[in-house]
């Protein structure tokens, strides 16, 4: 696992919920496509409303029109992030369009198990609420050694909460690859 | 020291005399359930991970109901429906319900009900949040994303953290123009869309018990839009009358020990509860129904897991008989029994269907529909900046398919009161008038 993540941040506010992720109305396409699960990262919290999309200012699309990738890997996130219906296409959804961690101040459980057991990104929850702190375009790292988060734009350094007990999933890649290691499944 | 229902029925999977809230453990699965939005990408990992011909873990624990793209033109949603299929037909799995045939279900939640798939004691995982529904019948249940349905179909087996229990306890009541989406509705108002993340929802007192089978599982349903690990209520006559009449295989009754441990416990008098909505845009932003008269509709909705079973219609069709809506009005029974009991129940002589239809309203057929927007062409989908009042289960921006409208959240009655002025209404102006 890289210890470090560095990447431009995304804020975006409280309740950010699978819906406002992807609009259930793309959910039509295939994951395992290598193509048509490009159109995931294209629409990718798409369904965030203007004012709340890239924070404090709002309006920032998350992705430039017909890309499917974004310029930022990490997103920053208030309460409950990933809140609504159990779609793996909403943590699917980012990890096509780059993100490689979320910084939220608590998630819903659906979202973080599937982020987790998926293997998509490393969902972190901060000691401290980030969404006021960071502007989206910052540029961040995150030492998963020292468990921190820094904003080089700022000169400044949070603490995360400890991944606590899923690491070992988090470490192993996914939920398939951890029972392989605790030989719950057979060895590929 | 006791246990709650929930912690019983996770031990009792796990191989454990018993567990605590926190423990980290692996149960067996008695049944999973996925529909035609997760079932593709569920099967795809399957294949990847376990190989292009593994099998099932027990084809007769896995239950495929498609349910929501199903009347559409939306090629990429149809060719998810032949995947299912494909699926199904490789893996000869017994319990599937195509589209296009008379096989045909609808929405999940309530078609696990009626197919005797819902049975107190046993867990059940489903790839929809709504899953928490089946609690009702005093089993775990609850929603989880495609890989770890994936890791279901190879191993039948899945970690879960055991959540901490929280008691919402009713005693008394309920007056006539008060339903459980009132209840639930209120509840997620005091504790907010987070209040129960990673907890169980008990639901307990002589009011809950008094409810039908219906009425419960809309109570579970939106466990989740407090962000509850699962909703349960322990089975009484009423459960095991409902699920004698679906199936015959057996099951255990679990209730909760006296000295169980809760995070939370509140006791509500039921005869205090009062009609609420859900304001936009979230769930949680509740307002007292008679607080909200003012408000002007363009359309409701009649329908989803949480708003479209039979004790819905019947609520709504009381007030809809011998009058007309004043606005677009929206009826889509959740399943396809439903449906056929709109042509058969009657309220003094009139079939609910006659009464729907003479009132002015849109009959739409059995699936989630507009509940969660979907394709362009969904019955019932919003448009621009419509008001809607809905009795689905959520109204978080864009939901319904339209990012400018605004969705109130509401009971059968107060949908069907509000459809008949314009704006929204008091159920009470009717029932007691």
């Amino acid at each position: 696992m890289n210890k470090v993540i560095e990447g431009i941040a995304y804020v975006l506010g409280n309740d950010i919920d699978t819906d406002q992720i992807i609009p259930a109305e793309h959910l039509v396409y295939s994951l395992s496509d290598p193509e048509e699960r490009k159109n995931y990262g294209k629409f990718a919290l798409s369904g965030v409303p203007a004012d709340q999309s890239g924070l404090p200012d709002g309006k920032v699309p998350f992705t430039e029109n017909g890309q499917s990738e974004s310029k930022y890997s990490i997103i920053i996130g208030g309460r409950n992030f990933g809140c609504g219906s159990s779609r793996e296409h909403a943590p699917a959804c980012m990890e096509i369009a780059g993100v490689r961690a979320v910084v939220a101040e608590s998630y819903a459980r659906i979202f973080y198990r599937n982020s987790v057991d998926g293997g998509f990104f490393i969902p972190f929850e901060s000691v401290t609420r980030m969404v006021e702190e960071i502007k989206t375009g910052d540029d961040l790292i995150i030492d998963l050694n020292a468990n921190t988060l820094t904003n080089r734009s700022a000169n400044k350094t949070y603490e995360l909460k400890s991944l606590g007990e899923v690491i070992e999933i988090i470490e192993a890649g996914n939920i398939f690859e951890y029972a392989r290691k605790t030989g719950m499944i057979p060895s590929a | 020291m006791g246990m709650t229902i929930t912690e019983k029925i996770l031990a009792a999977h796990a191989g454990k005399e018993s567990v605590r809230p926190s423990d980290n453990i692996w149960v067996d699965v008695d049944v999973l359930m996925t529909h035609d939005v997760c079932g593709p990408g569920t099967f795809a990992i399957f294949k990847k991970q376990f190989g292009e011909n593994a099998k099932v873990w027990d084809r007769d624990k896995v239950v495929i109901i498609p349910d929501h793209f199903i009347f559409t033109k939306d090629t990429h949603a149809n060719r998810n429906i032949d995947i299912l299929r494909q699926f199904v037909k490789e893996q000869s799995l017994p319990h599937y319900y195509d589209v296009g045939t008379d096989n045909y279900k609808g929405v999940c939640h309530l078609a696990l009900a009626q197919e005797g798939f819902n049975r107190p004691g046993e867990v059940l995982f489903g790839t929809d949040s709504h899953t928490s529904t089946s609690g009702a019948f005093g089993m775990f249940s609850t929603g989880i994303g495609n890989t770890d349905a994936a890791f279901i179909l190879g191993t039948g087996k899945l970690w879960v953290k055991v959540p901490e229990s929280m008691c919402f306890e009713f005693t008394g009541k309920f007056p006539e123009h008060v339903m459980a989406k009132d209840v639930i509705l209120s509840v997620i108002g005091d504790i907010g869309v987070d209040g129960a993340t990673y907890r169980a929802m008990e639901w307990r007192g002589d009011a809950v018990m008094s409810l039908s089978m219906e009425e419960r599982m809309t109570l579970c349903n939106m466990a989740i839009e407090a962000g509850g690990k699962n909703g349960i209520i322990e089975a009484d006559d009423v459960t095991t009358d409902y699920v004698r009449q679906r199936t015959d295989v057996p099951y255990k009754i679990y209730k909760s020990d006296d000295d169980a441990q809760y995070f939370f416990k509140k006791t509500y008098n039921a005869s205090e509860m009062e009609p609420v909505v859900a304001k936009p845009h979230s769930p949680d932003n509740k307002a007292k129904v008679s607080d909200c008269v003012d408000v002007k509709l363009d359309r409701a909705y009649i329908g989803s897991c949480t708003g479209g079973k039979l004790t819905d219609f019947m609520a709504a069709a009381r007030l809809l008989k011998g009058k007309k809506v004043k606005i677009d009005t929206f009826i889509v029974p959740a399943t396809r029994e439903v449906e056929q009991d709109l042509h058969k129940e009657k309220i003094d002589g009139e079939t609910l269907i006659d009464i729907f239809k003479n009132a002015g309203a849109y009959l739409g057929d059995p699936s989630c529909a507009a509940c969660l927007g979907g394709p362009q062409d969904t019955f019932g989908r919003a448009k621009d900046n419509q008001v809607v009042i809905s009795t689905t289960n959520r109204n978080f921006p864009g939901r319904m398919g339209s990012k400018q409208s605004h969705v109130y959240l509401a009971s059968p009655y107060t949908a069907a009161a509000s459809a008949l002025t314009g704006h929204i209404t008091n159920p009470a102006d009717f029932i007691y008038n």
